[in-house]
């Protein structure tokens, strides 16, 4: 029967539709605005907002002893770079002042009797008030001084020894550490990855959420659906175009973070952009999802960003997935940016191969199918 | 059987939107050939109606079929062989006359040298020569319309389904429009259309009056004139209005 044949899966619609789309897309700048603007902006923006290293914090001293040798601790201090000699204080009140003000986050007290203490081989107290309300921040300066104090004190004893004449002194025990992967710790380095990662989330996701839901509201829709168009063609009609311009956009992000920020890839930069080619389709599947079952923008843009929110905090793109109870991992696990970030993660800083993707990379593809597969069955050929 | 004859038929149609009856509980047949005219007042049910009819709304009891499939079962075969238009103009804005022409001849799988001789052929049909870069969203209410119509045959239907198609509509693109479905017509394509306007209705060979979603009455224009021994359609859709908003008296007894 005619009528039967023509019930299949039909190329000319698909193309069609993507023809529609892409003309659509062209003809609205706003949209592709969104595409290319947002990324950057928000990539130089989050950049330098997630930056969490500790380092030059304001620090005040309250030097009692003026002498070269107190100046001589301020100077090590300083020289670390975790410190900026910024305050000179005097007194206890104007101390306890610049910490409520949050003048200073680290305040140094250097007794009277520091240098006289020191020549004379005797115990010199040295006092250090950290403003602990960013726990990270306190616990970094507290162990940075703990190290540059004990270094200290260590050199002094040898000195002390070897001017007794027991020759070169070695330590019993020497720890030799290599930081593998982000040699200096550099938060930049491990931050602007993920960044990249929830930037495309956010970005795809939020480029397709709209797409069927205008139809809708618009009445387009109405004309669509009296027509043998079929939702698998309708649907993935509509997410190819993106693909393309979420590809630019990618591509716009990677470099700013390569070149700008000066975050270097250290595997291979193809297998880097074909698997977030991958994640791409997987967020622009969301963000078709979104549409499919929404009824309005509003409900579309309200449903965005009930997405995005979690997936910020259970990605483990703040907090390690490791350290977070079994429940909430279980939850990041089901969210694909987390899959995304071990990605990016991987290839940016360790340059590993696709042998150790290959389970990211599957989950990734099992979502993208999944969640075409529930928006095509989610969407009706049906007005009320 | 499957009565060859008959374009589209219906029986018991209902439509609850929650505790609002829209349609209620409508039966009508229309033969292959014909122009049914819908008339009724604001918010009667006429879209309401036609939607069902198109596949677009699950009727909430009653069924119907087109070309003898069913509506409900059957929606998927049925779009192949309808063309609609519906009240709101839902073509694409942002594309040309001849875009949003060509995507619906993609989407009704028309392609090549077919697809451009039918757009040749549609554009000249609905006059629209000199317009096919301009954009829709540009064009003015007549020719929207026109452009939504060519739209809705770009796949030469058998059956066309018109939910106030000259709504807003200058007298002459009106005239232009009738005239276009009237040859339709005598090829022998079915018509559905609803109408607030009485001239048009005159020239429908067959009228239904539908009411608070209920069909009042229904025949030839002839027939209803002298049923009701009015002068004129407009009279008798006064007429009905007016006693059916009287409590308690049906259509029977008048
Ligand atoms: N999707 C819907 N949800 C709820 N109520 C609806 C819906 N669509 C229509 N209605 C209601 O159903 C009734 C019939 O509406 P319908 O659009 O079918 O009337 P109509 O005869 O086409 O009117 P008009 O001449 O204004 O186009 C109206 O009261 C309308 O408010
Ligand atoms: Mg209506």
């Amino acid at each position: 029967m005619k009528g039967r044949e023509r019930m299949g899966y039909s190329f000319i619609r698909f193309k069609s539709i993507i023809r529609k789309e892409l003309l659509q897309i062209r003809r609205d700048p706003p949209s592709l605005a969104i595409a290319i603007v947002m990324p950057i902006l928000m990539i130089f923006l989050f950049g330098y907002a997630v930056n969490t290293d500790v380092n030059h914090l304001p620090m005040g001293v309250w030097d009692q002893d003026k002498s070269s040798q107190s100046r001589e601790l301020v100077q090590q201090f300083v020289n670390t770079e975790y410190y900026d000699y910024l305050y000179q204080i005097e007194g206890y009140e104007e101390l306890q002042q610049s910490i409520d003000e949050g003048k200073v986050k680290v305040a140094l007290v250097i007794p009277a009797n520091y240098s006289t203490l020191l020549d004379t081989g005797k115990e010199a107290k040295l006092q250090l008030l950290i403003d602990g309300a960013d726990p990270n921040t306190a616990r970094t300066a507290l162990a940075n001084a703990q190290l540059l104090i004990q270094n200290k004190s260590t050199s002094i004893q040898l000195q002390k020894l070897e001017k007794q004449g027991l020759g070169p002194v070695e330590m019993p025990i020497t720890l030799q550490s290599r930081v593998l992967y982000n040699p200096n710790m550099e938060s930049l380095v491990f931050n602007i990855p993920a960044l990249i990662g929830l930037i495309m989330q956010n970005v795809t996701a939020i480029l397709t959420a709209f797409t069927l839901v205008r139809e809708k509201e618009r009445g387009t829709m109405e004309q669509l659906v009296v027509t043998p168009v079929r939702p698998l063609e309708l649907i993935v009609g509509k997410l190819v175009p993106y693909i393309g311009i979420g590809m630019f956009s990618f591509c716009l992000v990677l470099l700013t973070g390569i070149s700008w920020f000066g975050v270097p890839v250290k595997g291979s930069i193809i297998l880097l952009v074909v698997l977030s080619l991958l994640f791409l389709i997987t967020t622009l599947a969301i963000g078709i999802l979104i549409s499919t079952v929404s009824k309005t923008q509003l409900q579309a843009m309200q449903m965005s960003f009930a997405f995005i929110l979690p997936s910020v905090l259970l990605s483990g793109f703040i907090f390690p997935r490791e350290s977070m109870p079994m429940v909430v991992q279980w939850l990041g696990g089901a969210i694909p940016l987390t899959y995304f970030l071990e990605i990016l993660r991987g290839i940016f800083l360790k340059g590993v191969s696709l042998h150790s993707l290959w389970d990211e990379t599957l989950i990734l593809s099992s979502f993208t199918v999944l969640i075409c597969l529930v928006a095509i069955l989610k969407f009706r050929k049906r007005i009320d | 059987m499957m009565n060859t004859q008959i374009a589209i038929t219906c029986s018991h149609l209902t439509k609850k939107f929650g505790s609002l009856c829209a349609v209620d509980d409508i039966s009508i047949t229309i033969p292959k050939g014909c122009i049914y005219g819908f008339l009724g007042p604001n918010g009667s049910g006429k879209s309401t109606t036609i939607r069902m009819l198109c596949g677009l709304m699950t009727p909430t009891k009653g069924e119907g079929t087109v070309l003898g499939y069913n509506v409900i079962q059957d929606a998927e075969i049925i779009k192949h062989h309808i063309g609609y238009m519906s009240q709101k103009f839902s073509l694409y804005e942002e594309l040309t006359v001849e875009e949003n022409l060509d995507f619906y001849a993609g989407i009704y799988g028309i392609t090549g040298k077919k697809a451009k001789d039918r757009k040749a052929e549609l554009i000249k049909l609905a006059g629209l020569t000199g317009r096919e870069r301009q954009l829709a969203r540009s064009l003015s209410g007549g020719w929207k319309q026109r452009l939504a119509l060519s739209c809705a045959l770009v796949h030469e239907p058998e059956i066309l389904i018109l939910d106030e198609p000259t709504a807003g509509v200058d007298p002459l693109s009106r005239r232009v429009f009738w005239d276009v479905i009237h040859s339709l017509s005598k090829k022998g394509i079915s018509i559905l259309v609803s109408t607030h306007y009485m001239d048009e209705a005159e020239t429908c060979d067959k009228i239904g009056f539908i009411f608070f979603g209920k069909l009042l009455v229904e025949g030839t224009p002839q027939e209803l004139k002298e049923r009701f021994d009015l002068p004129n359609l407009e009279e008798i859709f006064i007429h009905l209005v007016e006693h059916e908003q009287e409590p308690g008296r049906r259509v029977d007894e008048i």
